[in-house]
């Protein structure tokens, strides 16, 4: 390749480049400047200026939108990947917002370097069509979360979170790197769409359909579907919270993103094509997987007692949600995937903003540590609210049509024989579950009177600002879906899936 | 004009709210304020409503093209009855939650979101719309009772909320599959219910959406919510449970369920129409033996409510208007008789066990309350002249033409049913002398009635008089609404 090529490929990266750059200038600022100052001055100047890059580079794609594609699928540019990846810079900026009181390190350039790195991570992961590049970035995110869960060097549940992500991440790592392997193999390429067409020309294979398990576990980890999940309530309960809210978010929107075009893409889709083998094979491994998180997540949340503990299993459950989704068809799937793994990581972002307040100021996740505090922080528990009734899907908040659209459109597939209505069920009927436990939470905060000495709160600004915008976001995603989804829908459209 | 109802009761939720925490007058007069003016819009709406059109347009959007769903609000007698019933009850709930002191610019605000989802689903002509409307119904329900409720006001509070919810689930199914079959991308009720789906598909259908709103209507053995749930609410709360959001579930019924599947009412018929009479005759023998006053209340709503569901399975028009007279007139009677146990005895007496309120005198000490609790008892019984009387009657009539036997059973129903009243009455209000005598409670220690109740029992008892003397004034609403092209395909399969 000749000079200009690179030039033109840095470019079309430029988002890319800013966060990275944003990731070097924190590093720096942080260890040539800041060194002797205190430790909330450091955090507030370093999360500003990962705020600040996040910022410039949802700017820059707006500005600058630009269409493209490099060989082999290696990096490709194009509305909807645009669209996920202002959503992910949108959910890394928003985390940075919120840690900005966190207390658990003296490494801030670092913690805040490797958060921006994940970031380009989950940024290249939803831009490539290319297995070789999905494992590379795929590697950039995990690494990076799993020294971000690990960061709190005092705690020993850090530290024991780290492992298990580790060990489980490992793993799965090795199991997605075999699959893609496995289809390298079979079809002599890793892109993914001339593979889909070589799968199809290949006809149902055993040993593409072992590829397609390895692939199905290496993702599920990343998802937290069952039974891959075991990693998730240790690491979502040790982890510092911003590292947590980051794994619960834009991790999650980069994978679902990546998973979805892997599957639907690579594999082929059902009801449609002729390989009706391999493609029954893939709906009837998803759909187990779908139905066994909802169950488990649904019924282990109701006996926890941590709150974060509570969000991770509610995590699971939400995974097996999402996994409904890959069952519809093509353009509508995409949509409603991300239509819904979008509003989920908003609003997941929102509750540990409001947790990270509790955590501070009562110093501690438990059920009760929420006792009165409608009370205490009177705006901050409404946002809560309209945290956990968005999960549990309650109308008109955003998280009731995300589920609402996702049933919609597994069910729209064949629809005169309802192949899934039997998930779709199961999938309402935990719903019904769920909501039992999040009114626990909103029960201590809302209906429980708190101690007799028990203070008004002191929130900091910019918790409350950030926490009101995502409860807002919300509010309006769930009122007026249309501005998400309209945008979606045109990029989806436009590439024709 | 309509309209405004639902937003004038958001708007008013969210005023309550951002009323000062200490100045409960404050919101009490925003509180007041916001029920009169969606009473008004509710007349006003009445009024201009001319009730040979059949379905007229309130407000139209479209919302969210990309699923064909659309803000669709609409209107024909069956909403009017309800609206004007939601507006009575509305008023009336503020009035007798004149005495709430604690957080209540949350209670109020919370009554409010109620309110506004309840006015909602009356309204909503698109199918994802009312289910909005109804969602939002449920969560007000909880707090209102775990935060200002009495005994047992946790479990009580997560049981409604769960059976609404589960209930509500099943309706979602129902809804999701019905519009994924039809494949017309639209959630329009009209188009939906135009469409005929297989009876086959019906067949499951039918009674998953019919069931999941009874629930909420408080069919047997779904009810079990309703009683615990009523008694453990706060009075305003237990008036809107009974008197609103009870006849939500029924309405769902009647405009979702039959109108979109009505071949799988007839299948159903039968099955239906008998567990709504066991409801009738299991609920009045309930509240024959309770110790609760206002579980006695309570159940007999769900036996009260079961004329509902009989007169809509009937698949007659006389039976269906019966029904929809029976969703204004208990809702009237209820919240009386809510009303009166829950704020003027139990707020006073501070005790609702039968046995301790018949030493005290009540009678002497509450003479407002005896009059009232009488009258609502009349009323209840289905004496004639009052609005229960022309309602049950019609559905009786209804019934006997589908099934006589069921119908036979029903009228044995209100036969206990003017048992427990009266004894409850008797029990209460007019004990023996000797047991008066020998209590040593005091008849002035109970504080009077205060204005406002007075206010708002009156403006009950004259709606409940006015219909039981002058039916027409709602059965001109209701009857020709079922000739619209919402009901052509139920009309069809009942032979009309």
């Amino acid at each position: 390749m000749n000079a200009p090529d690179y030039f033109q490929l840095l470019s079309a990266l430029a988002p890319e480049v800013i966060v990275v750059s944003t990731a070097l200038l924190v590093l720096a600022v942080d260890l040539l400047g800041l060194q002797n100052r205190p430790r909330s001055f450091r955090m507030s100047i370093v999360a500003g200026l990962t705020a600040l890059g996040c910022a410039t580079a949802i700017g820059w794609m707006l500005l600058k939108s630009t269409v493209g594609a490099w060989p082999g699928g290696m990096f490709v540019i194009d509305p909807l990947n645009q669209t996920v990846k202002a959503v992910i810079l949108l959910l890394t900026l928003f985390t940075a917002l919120l840690s900005t009181e966190a207390k658990f390190t003296r490494h801030v350039g670092e913690y805040f370097a490797l958060i921006l790195l994940a970031t380009v991570g989950m940024m290249f992961l939803a831009s490539t069509e290319n297995l070789l590049m999905v494992f590379a970035s795929l590697e950039l995110v995990s690494l990076a979360l799993y020294v971000l869960v690990a960061f709190n060097k005092q705690s020993r549940a850090s530290a024991e979170g780290a492992m298990k992500y580790f060990l489980f991440g490992g793993m799965s790592a090795a199991f997605l790197l075999y699959g893609f392997s496995l289809l390298y193999g079979l079809t002599g390429t890793t892109h993914v769409p001339q593979m889909a067409q070589k799968l199809l020309a290949l006809g149902a294979d055993p040993l593409g359909t072992v590829a397609l398990v390895m692939v199905v576990i290496g993702f599920g980890f990343k998802l937290a579907a069952v039974p891959f999940h075991l990693w998730a309530p240790d690491a979502y309960e040790g982890a510092p919270l911003p590292s947590a809210a980051l794994i619960a978010s834009g991790s999650k929107v980069a994978s679902v993103f990546v998973f979805a075009k892997v599957m639907l893409l690579g594999f082929n889709q059902p009801g449609q094509g002729s390989n009706a083998v391999a493609a029954g094979g893939w709906t009837l491994l998803l759909s187990i997987i779908a139905a066994s998180s909802m169950v488990l997540g649904n019924l282990a949340a109701i006996r926890q007692s941590s709150v974060r503990r509570l969000i991770a299993y509610s995590a699971i459950a939400h995974a097996g949600y999402l996994l409904i989704g890959f069952l519809a068809q093509g353009g509508e799937a995409f949509t409603s995937l991300l239509f819904y793994v979008t509003t989920y990581a908003l609003t997941t972002i929102g509750a540990f903003g409001v947790l990270g307040v509790v955590e501070a100021q009562i110093g501690g996740d438990q059920l009760k540590d929420f006792a009165g505090f409608s009370r205490r922080a009177p705006l901050l528990a409404g946002c809560l609210m309209v945290f956990l009734l968005s999960l549990a899907g309650i109308p008109p908040l955003a998280g009731f049509f995300g589920k609402f659209y996702l049933f919609a459109a597994a069910l729209n597939n064949e629809p005169r024989s309802l192949p899934f209505l039997w998930l779709v069920v199961l999938g309402i009927a935990m719903s019904c579950v769920s909501l039992y436990y999040y009114l626990q939470v909103l029960k201590q905060a809302f209906v429980v009177e708190a101690d007799a000495n028990a203070r008004p709160l002191t929130v900091p600004f910019l918790s409350h600002v950030v926490v009101v915008l995502l409860a807002a976001a919300v509010i309006l995603l769930g009122c007026m879906p249309g501005w998400l989804l309209d945008t979606l829908h045109q990029a989806v459209d436009k590439l024709g899936w | 004009m309509l309209a405004w109802t639902i937003y004038l009761s958001f708007f008013g939720a969210l005023a309550c709210l951002l009323t000062p925490r200490a100045n409960p007058r404050a919101t009490r007069a925003v509180a007041l304020g916001t029920a009169l003016a969606g009473l008004f819009c509710g007349l006003k709406g009445a009024l201009e409503f001319n009730p040979t059109n059949g379905l007229e347009v309130v407000a139209f959007a479209h919302w969210i093209p990309v699923l064909g769903i659309d803000y669709s609000l609409a209107a024909d007698g069956i909403s009017v009855t309800l609206v004007l019933l939601t507006g009575l009850a509305a008023v009336v709930g503020v009035l007798f939650s004149w005495n709430v002191e604690h957080r209540a610019n949350e209670f109020f605000a919370l009554f409010f979101a109620l309110i506004g989802g309840v006015y909602g689903v009356f309204l909503s002509l698109d199918l994802f719309l009312l289910f909005v409307f109804y969602e939002i119904a449920i969560v007000p329900k909880y707090f209102l009772i775990a935060i200002w409720g009495s005994t047992r006001r946790d479990y009580a509070a997560m049981k409604l909320a769960l059976y609404s919810f589960i209930g509500s689930g099943m309706v979602l199914i129902g809804m999701l599959a019905a519009y994924a079959v039809s494949g017309l991308s639209s959630f329009d009720l009209q188009a939906l219910a135009q469409y005929s789906f297989t009876v086959d598909f019906q067949r499951w259908a039918f009674p998953l959406v019919f069931v999941g709103f009874a629930i909420l209507a408080g069919m047997w053995p779904f009810h079990t919510w309703a009683p615990t749930g009523h008694s453990a609410a706060p009075t305003a709360a237990s008036m809107l449970l009974a008197g609103v959001v009870m006849k939500l579930g029924a309405y769902g019924c009647l405009r979702v369920a039959m109108t979109l599947f009505p071949e799988g009412l007839k299948l159903w018929q039968h099955e239906l129409a008998a567990l709504a009479v066991t409801g009738i005759v299991y609920g009045a023998l309930v509240a024959l033996v309770q110790k609760d006053f206002k579980f006695v209340i309570g159940y007999s709503s769900v036996s009260h409510m079961g004329f509902v569901l009989l007169g809509l399975v009937t698949l007659n028009e006389i039976g269906w208007s019966g029904a929809v007279l029976q969703m204004f007139s208990h809702g009237i009677i209820a919240g009386l008789l809510f009303g009166v146990v829950g704020r003027m005895v139990y707020d006073r007496a501070h005790t609702r066990e039968l046995d301790k309120l018949e030493g005290m005198g009540l009678v002497r000490a509450l003479p407002f309350a005896a009059v009232t609790f009488v009258i609502a008892g009349f009323a209840s019984m289905g004496m004639p002249g009052f609005s229960g009387f022309v309602a049950e009657l019609q559905v009786l009539i209804g019934a006997w033409q589908a099934f006589p036997k069921l119908a036979i059973l029903a009228g044995v129903g209100i036969v206990i049913g003017v048992v427990y009243t009266l004894k409850t009455t008797a029990k209460v209000f007019f004990p023996d002398k000797e047991a008066a005598e020998s209590h040593d409670y005091h008849a002035h220690e109970l504080e009077p009635i205060s204005i406002p109740e007075r206010v708002g029992a009156a403006l009950l008892i004259l709606s409940t008089v006015l219909i039981g003397l002058h039916p027409r004034l709602l059965l001109d609403l209701i009857v020709p609404s079922f000739k619209s092209p919402l009901f052509e395909g139920l009309r069809k399969v009942a032979g009309l």
